[in-house]
């Protein structure tokens, strides 16, 4: 047992339900309670569909759990063939239908239903969320898909993406056209956008372009050995990775037709003068595995920003983000607990979060700005806007959106000087972003000497001092000072410490 | 007495025959109640023994999350609890213990049992007992059932209210206990209304901390605030209360209804009632009004969500001159629902319970100008041209009483105004 508060993912039904939902001519038949059907409102409210998920629930009561529970599953299954005349059928148990063990798979098998039917053993106690869609993909894949004649022309499939994905819609398009621009096509996306009918024509890709390793890889395996396509291993966000992700394609395809990076903008942007300011801020990366990576790349070589921390909740992804971590020399945080996310980022006290909707409300409480980078969603990361992450245009966006939240390079300047300006202050925050924004920004300097743990002291003089620097250093020079402090075992912080440590870390 | 409600000329929907479907429901589980509850109730905790989709869909619900540490939970079930019922209850009280250890605020938790704890058998009763006796007297331990096998939405707060009344303290003096959640600021308001009747031992189920002196006895009666509260009314009964039926408090009639039957109750007279209710009710009638324009001759068509579609069919039929096709709701207690339903225009579909393509079927058969419906149906709905109310908007917001009554009749013409306005600019 475990108690958790907030949760990154969902349970696997959820990721099946991604799955079910991206596709066209798709129906899941969910062996599950009343209460599930909450997990509609996801796909209709945070993604603002116009139809209702391809979902049958069976809403069994406890009423039915002595009687004929089967039965019910049954008849849900042929209403929803009868009503819905999809091409294919997954069938699956949420975690209830799972311990009352009604096997859908085998009922919905002896009921002769004119199309194929996909049973989907997702173990609810276990896994989550991002397995669900993984494992519900290469099951439709592994059933669906033949093995056939290539293409005359070299194409590919495009795999990973699915609803409720973060920018997913975007990311495809951007790559698509890129594919385009290289003279590749696009045989078959999925499973956003496919039909049953489309996978079973995948194996006439020459190769598989694995946009999202979380929701597609073990598809992308099952190809590889199945049908003899490679896929590709760089994920295209950033700028750096979309040239190393073209540098693939191209051995891949053997592709040598030439392309404009002239939309890229983000790499003269981040060299322009004003962008000085970036240099050293430190942030903090939080996600699923792979946005996380990809995030780490761009802040430290593409933003000049300096990673001070980064984890990811999705536990399948621990071992490639403990390597990167070691890489960037920090210790790599690999778990799915809201309040430990919580407790580190005040520890590492960065000037800037790249997180997910969970971390840009712990950045609201601690007053530290956030910029979203990947699942899960919110409904503001659906926005009517085309937004990709990924390619030239979705490292546009990323510069675009990770300097956002932050103050801007001639503002921080401003802020130094009139410091207590009654209106241009810093406790109102960025300029930019109106004045209510920083209000909910209760500094942790209620309890100080917790904080510091190792009883170092702040003298008064000290912390009127350190009021005085803008809010957006406060908490790195907070840290600095107390770690100068420890270092040189000093346990009351006066002025003259306070600008002792700062000539000490003088960069 | 202030003249009484007539009930309409062509009779009311008592006795109409009510549709009973069976197929999927499209609602949620009482785990629910949750959200609004650990607002109501400033002391207590809920811990949720369950899996990951009861944590998700808490989470979900919430919408927009409350990001500050909340004063719920859940015990996410694991391979392991589900091998042996003793280790899961060793584990339960690890978990309680922690959080206890944390939060120590907290003076009454609450083990809110789901579909996985009741198929298991997990008996959190038996776990109420022994952690109570653990922890007694800084903190009460209680239990109840939110899964989606046994509560529907709204239900969820009944299972919670009717977990309290055998623990409550016995007493033989007259009370009147006035049950449901309401928001702070609708409950003083009633409470300002009742104490102007010159009523002075009242109160309110669920009180807002541990330490109300709530008692429960004979001479007690007690009148209902939402219509979803069955057991808690049966579990009244059974410790010797009486209810006041009445019609619910929803509209200028419907508060005017519930305020007349507590003041028969308690012999208040006339001129006293005329004094309390006479200028809020001529603002709530001045606010429906207003609103109503909208409203006026359009109809409406409600799915079963939260048991208020019968008290809000009659608001906004007799009030707002409304037509209703269909008033669905999930479950229908002659007891409760009875006296809104007398005064409801005959005419609309009645129907409890649920097969959501069916009824599907029939709204867009119906093609109501406005639809009342859950969210997993709402944007759908919209896309297919049929102007929606989300209905749980209507368990969030304040919708009680007078000063409401205008807001209520607004929540409803929304929709239909936006409609309007986006229809005049897309030309
Ligand atoms: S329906 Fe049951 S399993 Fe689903 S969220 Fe509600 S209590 Fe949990």
């Amino acid at each position: 047992m475990k108690l958790t508060v907030w949760t990154y993912e969902g349970p696997p039904h959820v990721g099946a339900m991604r799955v079910a939902t991206g596709m066209k001519g798709l129906h899941y038949v969910l062996h599950a309670p009343q209460g599930d059907t909450y997990a509609d409102l996801l796909f209709t409210m945070i993604e603002r569909r116009d139809h209702r998920p391809p979902v049958t629930y069976t809403t069994f009561q406890a009423r039915d759990l002595g009687a004929d529970t089967a039965g019910l599953f049954k008849k849900a299954c042929q209403d929803a063939y009868d009503r819905f005349k999809p091409e294919a059928i997954i069938v699956g148990a949420s975690c209830t239908a799972e311990l009352i063990q009604d096997d859908p798979g085998g009922l919905a098998e002896t009921m002769g239903l004119p199309v194929p039917v996909i049973p989907l053993e997702l173990p609810s106690y276990q896994r989550k969320e991002n397995f669900g869609a993984d494992e519900t993909f290469f099951q439709i894949v592994k059933h669906l898909a033949k093995p056939t004649e290539k293409t005359a022309r070299v194409s590919c499939n495009v795999i990973g993406p699915t609803a409720l994905g973060f920018r997913h819609r975007d990311d495809v398009a951007e790559i698509t056209n890129l594919l385009f621009e290289l003279g590749i096509e696009v045989n078959v996306t999925g499973p956003m956008g496919a039909t049953p009918s489309d996978i079973a024509r995948m194996g006439q890709a020459h190769f598989n372009v694995l946009l999202y390793p979380e929701t597609g890889e073990m598809a992308a395996r099952y190809c590889e050995k199945e049908f003899g396509q490679p896929y590709t291993k760089v994920v295209p966000i950033g700028a750096g990775a979309t040239h190393d992700f073209i540098a693939e394609i191209r051995a891949m395809s053997g592709s040598t037709v030439q392309l404009d990076d002239d939309r890229l903008r983000q790499t003269w942007w981040s060299r322009s003068v004003d962008s000085t300011y970036l240099t050293g801020k430190r942030v903090f990366i939080f996600g699923d595995g792979t946005h996380v990576k990809a995030a780490a790349r761009v802040a430290r070589d593409e933003m000049g920003f300096e990673v001070v921390g980064l984890g990811c909740y999705n536990r399948e992804f621990a071992r490639d983000v403990r390597a990167l971590a070691k890489e960037y020399g920090v210790e790599a945080l690999i778990t799915d607990d809201y309040l430990l996310v919580e407790k580190t980022i005040e520890d590492l006290q960065p000037e800037m979060i790249l997180g997910t909707q969970m971390e840009r409300h712990i950045g609201k409480r601690l007053g530290i700005p956030c910029a979203v980078i990947s699942a899960p969603v919110h409904v503001q990361d659906f926005p009517a806007r085309y937004s990709p992450q990924m390619g030239f245009e979705g490292a546009n966006v990323l510069f675009d959106t990770w300097i956002h939240p932050l103050v801007m390079g001639l503002e921080e300047h401003l802020l130094h000087m009139f410091r207590d300006d009654f209106e241009f202050n810093d406790a109102a925050g960025p300029s930019h972003h109106g004045g209510a924004v920083q209000h909910a920004k209760p500094e942790p300097e209620t309890a100080p000497e917790a904080a510091t743990a190792d009883n170092v002291i702040w003298l008064r003089d000290a912390e009127r001092e350190l009021k005085k620097i803008p809010f957006f250093v406060r908490g790195k020079a907070r840290r600095n000072t107390e770690c100068y402090a420890a270092e040189n075992g000093v346990f009351e912080i006066s002025v003259d410490t306070l600008y002792e440590a700062k000539a000490h870390f003088a960069r | 007495m202030t003249e009484l409600m007539t009930p309409p000329r062509s009779g009311g929907c008592r006795n109409a025959p009510v549709l009973k479907q069976r197929g999927q429901r499209e609602v949620f589980c009482g785990l629910t109640g949750i959200i609004w509850l650990h607002r109501k109730m400033q002391d207590a905790f809920f811990l949720v023994v369950g899996s990951r989709t009861c944590a998700h869909l808490l989470q979900s619900a919430a919408g927009v999350m409350i990001f500050a540490e909340p004063r719920f939970g859940t015990a996410i079930l694991e391979e392991s609890d589900l091998a042996g019922l003793n280790d899961a209850h060793a584990e339960l009280d690890r978990e309680v213990a922690t959080l206890l250890a944390r939060r120590p605020d907290i003076r009454q938790l609450f083990l809110v049992g789901s579909c996985p704890s009741e198929v298991i058998k997990l008996d959190l009763t038996r776990a109420a007992e022994r952690l109570t006796q653990q922890y007694a007297p800084k903190v009460r331990v209680l239990d109840y059932s939110g899964s989606g096998i046994e509560t529907t939405f709204t239900q969820g707060e009944d299972a919670c209210l009717a977990s309290m009344v055998p623990v409550l303290p016995t007493t033989e003096a007259r009370n009147l206990v006035v049950v449901g959640a309401l928001p702070d600021v609708v409950e003083d308001q009633m409470l300002a209304l009742i104490d102007g009747f010159g009523i002075d031992t009242v109160h309110v189920l669920p009180s807002r901390t541990i330490d109300s002196d709530i008692a429960i006895g004979a001479n007690t009666v007690f009148a209902l605030t939402q219509p979803f509260l069955g057991d808690t009314h049966a579990a009244l009964i059974r410790r010797g209360a009486r209810h006041i039926a009445a019609p619910f408090p929803m509209g200028e009639e419907g508060t005017t209804a519930w305020l007349t039957a507590i003041a028969a109750e308690f012999g208040v007279s006339d001129e006293v009632f005329e004094t309390v209710t006479s200028a809020p009710r001529r603002r709530a009638r001045q606010a429906v009004a207003k609103a109503a324009e909208t409203l006026n001759g359009k109809s409406v068509f409600f799915f079963p969500d939260s048991q208020l579609e019968i008290p809000l069919a009659r608001f906004l039929t007799r009030e707002c001159g409304m037509t209703a096709l269909e008033v669905g709701s999930p479950y229908i207690h002659d007891a409760i629902h009875g006296p809104d339903l007398d005064l409801m225009p005959a005419g609309p579909q009645i129907s409890e319970g649920q097969d959501v393509d069916l009824q599907l079927d029939r709204c867009r058969e119906a093609r109501p100008d406005l639809t009342v419906c859950g969210l997993g149906l709402a944007n759908p709905l919209e896309a297919e041209g049929l102007s929606t109310k989300w209905a749980i908007e209507l368990v969030f917001t304040p919708v009680h009483f007078y000063e409401q009554a205008g807001d209520l009749a607004a929540l409803f013409a929304r929709p239909l105004r936006r409609k309007s306005i986006l229809g005049v600019a897309a030309e």
